[in-house]
């Protein structure tokens, strides 16, 4: 009788199971049909992307003064570099720019330091990003004191201007967002019928007929002497569209916050400014960061509306820069340029929601 | 000891008015509306004086003036001798229909997409998770300037058109051939409405038996063999009563069958690609949202994978899908006022900017164009919300 102690060693699994073939049996060929697909997609990939990608990378001209640079038959991104300056600066002064620059580079780094967690007195910094930091920016853009050259909003455009129009909008329709929430859920019944016809009011409209409310009937609703000038207008619409949109972003997190936390805050006798201050508002912001930043995502590519009030954001400025008879035929350029800006800064912010809302659900029983 | 404890007199049970929450509440709110009268009384009487003074009178009659432009594409007869009335109805109803189709097309797309997010196939699903990312984090505006100023409009002149069989595509639209409907049609739209009843009632009598017996009707197949049989074969009995009236080029263009103006297929795309994108995330969601132990008990109770998908998973990840769905058909209503950056001329693009600029009746126009969008909105949230209650789980 033989006794074979020795364990046999485990046979490898078969081939068509593991290394590249078995992947490409599960992931790509399992059914006839996947099959099928797997070619003709991977065929229109294929027949796509690679002229693609000759196109922008290597058939491409990159550096040079004028159209007449563009000898490759590729791209002709040197119509983006001859101009970039324009494209973030608008028509700033070219001696100020270091202005926008001071200011976007204490910008990215205030936000930095909110995204990273390790941050001391991330609360203060916030606190001063929404409340100081904006009276310090209008100062720098604006000018005209501290002897600063005035700067008149019409010079303003560019990516600088898509920036300020997206910031400012948050910033302003914030407080007005939770006022609004609040008014919807009062128990004051004309405040809150008023609250709901008004968020109800601005979130039924397209932007574009807020953007021209503001252009056209702002002038005639205000005394003569009063003159708007045309980025305030544009701001004060989408301030009133935004914050519409930001209540009900608030909204969802007040529902969220338990019944509990409303008695205990009434059972200890505080205020209805106090419980909301101190106890609901706090809990509910924390839980909203994700949907403010969803929102801000959504207005960061509304600003691009503004194009057809006349003002200068980046699309606007990059469209008219089409126009110019020495640059005729490289709108393709110039679009994708303002696509992949737009697209930066758009995937990495939703990027970071997506990361913050993994973040609060761990930890949360309720879900 | 503080002295002022025992000083005898009872706190009074009436409370100062002002620390009476009832009574502070409705001061509060006879306050707020007085407020907001006195904004409106303040901005109104600042719109008569501002209107008086540039010589605009108010009110509705312009809307019967002649509006003297032309509209480039109108559903209903118009030309410059109709009212500015009409110029609204037209922009309305261009409104309607770009919504319409890129509802139809948005709603397509991204339910492929979103399939194919949770494909087992692995290029599949990459392919869908890049049209996605990339699409949706592009402003709109820039996706339909795109799609108009650097594809359609460098096409070709209509001598040099693409042509796809008897369409033809050049930098003045896509020209289709037009069907011309002759006298023996009629038949052939009653078959049609023959087998739309009779397929409204092979449902119903399978929900019936299936409900008596637990037999089931392969419904999905007669019926699809109903809607297209019937009217097929009554077509051919009738004798074909439809020609083809096809696009042909005559001097610089071409006459005869259907035009699509570029205006409206750039949109068109743009609105259903970007449109597509928060669909397809929605479909997703919605089918993720279905606990896997529901298919796994399909499973075992042996249905196959196409019942499971249809009899289980699909019924309970629309009650999901649907009310964030209307949400963004609202959504595409509302942004295909982006229109007026190229030029197709919807309700904005027509009455709130051509209109506007004639007649100068500014507050007229931009609250009746207002008043169209808030219309919409509150229909489809009411259809919404009696679907809503239609669906709702019935918890016991």
């Amino acid at each position: 009788m033989i006794i074979n102690d020795t364990k046999l060693p485990d046979l490898p699994p078969p081939a068509s199971t593991s290394g590249v073939i078995g992947w490409l049996r599960i992931n790509l060929f399992s059914t006839p049909f996947y099959s099928v697909l797997t070619l003709v997609v991977g065929y229109l990939l294929w027949s796509t992307l690679i002229p693609a990608f000759q196109w922008i990378f290597i058939d491409s001209d990159w550096v040079g003064d004028s159209r007449d640079a563009c000898t490759s038959g590729g791209a002709c991104w040197v119509f983006i570099t001859v101009r970039l300056d324009q494209f973030i600066y608008g028509f700033y002064p070219e001696s100020e720019y270091w202005r926008i620059n001071i200011l976007f580079g204490m910008l990215a780094l205030l936000i930095a330091a909110l995204i990273y967690e390790g941050t001391p007195k991330r609360g203060l910094i916030a606190a001063f990003t929404l409340v100081i930091f904006p009276i310090i920016a209008f100062y720098l853009l604006y000018g005209g004191s501290f002897g600063l050259m005035l700067v008149e909003t019409h010079k303003w455009g560019g990516l600088s201007l898509t920036l300020v129009l997206a910031l400012v909008g948050i910033v302003a329709s914030l407080p007005f967002g939770v006022l609004l929430a609040l008014g919807r859920r009062s128990q004051m019944s004309v405040v809150r019928s008023f609250c709901t016809v008004f968020i109800e009011m601005w979130r039924g409209v397209p932007l574009i007929t807020i953007l021209f409310m503001a252009s056209v009937m702002l002038p005639l609703f205000t005394p003569e002497e009063i003159d708007f000038d045309k980025l305030l207008r544009a701001l004060i619409g989408i301030t009133l569209f935004q914050s519409a949109y930001m209540a009900e972003v608030i909204r969802g997190g007040l529902q969220a916050i338990p019944k509990g936390q409303f008695e205990a805050a009434d059972a200890l006798g505080l205020s209805y400014w106090k419980k909301m201050g101190l106890i609901v508002l706090p809990q509910a912001l924390k839980i909203m960061i994700p949907g403010i930043v969803n929102t801000f995502i959504a207005l960061f590519k509304d600003t691009s509306l503004v194009l057809i009030i006349g003002l200068f954001d980046l699309l606007a400025i990059v469209q008219a820069a089409l126009s110019d008879p020495k640059w005729l035929g490289y709108s393709i350029e110039g679009y994708a340029f303002v696509a992949f800006v737009f697209w930066v800064f758009c995937f990495s912010m939703s990027r970071y929601s997506q990361y913050l809302e993994l973040k609060l659900h761990t930890g949360h029983g309720a879900r | 000891m503080p002295s002022d404890v025992n000083k005898g007199v009872a706190p009074s049970s009436k409370p100062k008015f002002w620390n009476d929450p009832d009574k502070r509440a409705l001061l509060f709110q006879i306050l707020m509306i007085l407020t907001v009268l006195g904004f409106f009384a303040y901005i109104i009487s600042n719109a008569l004086h501002n209107l008086e003074t540039r010589g605009i009178t108010t009110g509705f009659d312009f809307l019967s003036q002649s509006a003297g432009f032309e509209i480039l594409l109108h559903l209903i007869p118009f030309d410059a001798t109709f009212s500015f009335g009409r110029t609204f109805v037209v922009g309305l109803l261009n409104t309607l229909l770009v919504s319409f189709l890129g509802v139809i097309l948005a709603t397509m797309l991204g339910f492929i997409m979103g399939i194919a997010r949770l494909s087992d196939n692995w290029l599949i699903r990459k392919v869908a998770t890049a049209y996605i990312e990339i699409f949706r984090n592009i402003p709109l505006l820039l996706q339909i300037l795109f799609w108009y100023v650097a594809v359609l409009q460098p096409l070709p002149m209509p001598r040099q058109s693409i042509e796809f069989g008897a369409a033809f595509l050049n930098n003045r639209g896509l020209y289709l051939p037009a069907p011309v409907f002759e006298s023996g049609f009629s038949v052939v739209l009653i078959a049609l409405a023959a087998a739309i009843a009779a397929t409204v009632m092979l449902v119903r009598w399978n929900r019936k038996r299936q409900d008596a017996t637990g037999q089931r009707f392969p419904v999905v197949w007669t019926s699809i063999g109903l809607l297209f049989g019937l009217p097929l074969l009554a077509y051919l009995l009738a004798g074909s009563p439809v020609s083809w009236d096809y696009p042909a080029l005559t001097g610089f263009n071409f006459k005869g069958g259907a035009t699509v103006i570029p205006e409206l297929m750039a949109l068109l795309i743009a609105l259903s690609v970007y449109t597509g994108t928060f669909i397809a995330e929605i479909v997703r969601s919605g089918i993720l949202a279905v606990s896997s132990g529901q298919s796994e008990a399909a499973q075992a109770l042996g249905l196959s994978k196409n019942r499971t998908l249809s009899l289980i998973i699909v019924p309970q990840a629309m009650r999901v899908i649907i009310p964030p769905l209307t949400s963004q058909y609202l959504n595409l209503i509302k942004n295909s006022s982006l229109a007026t950056a190229i030029g197709y001329p919807d309700l904005v693009s027509v009455f709130m900017g051509t209109t506007l600029n004639q007649t100068g009746q500014a507050i007229e126009i931009i609250f009746m164009t207002m008043a169209v969008y808030l219309t919409i909105n509150l229909i489809v949230s009411m259809l919404m919300n009696i679907y809503n209650k239609r669906m709702a789980l019935v918890e016991r």
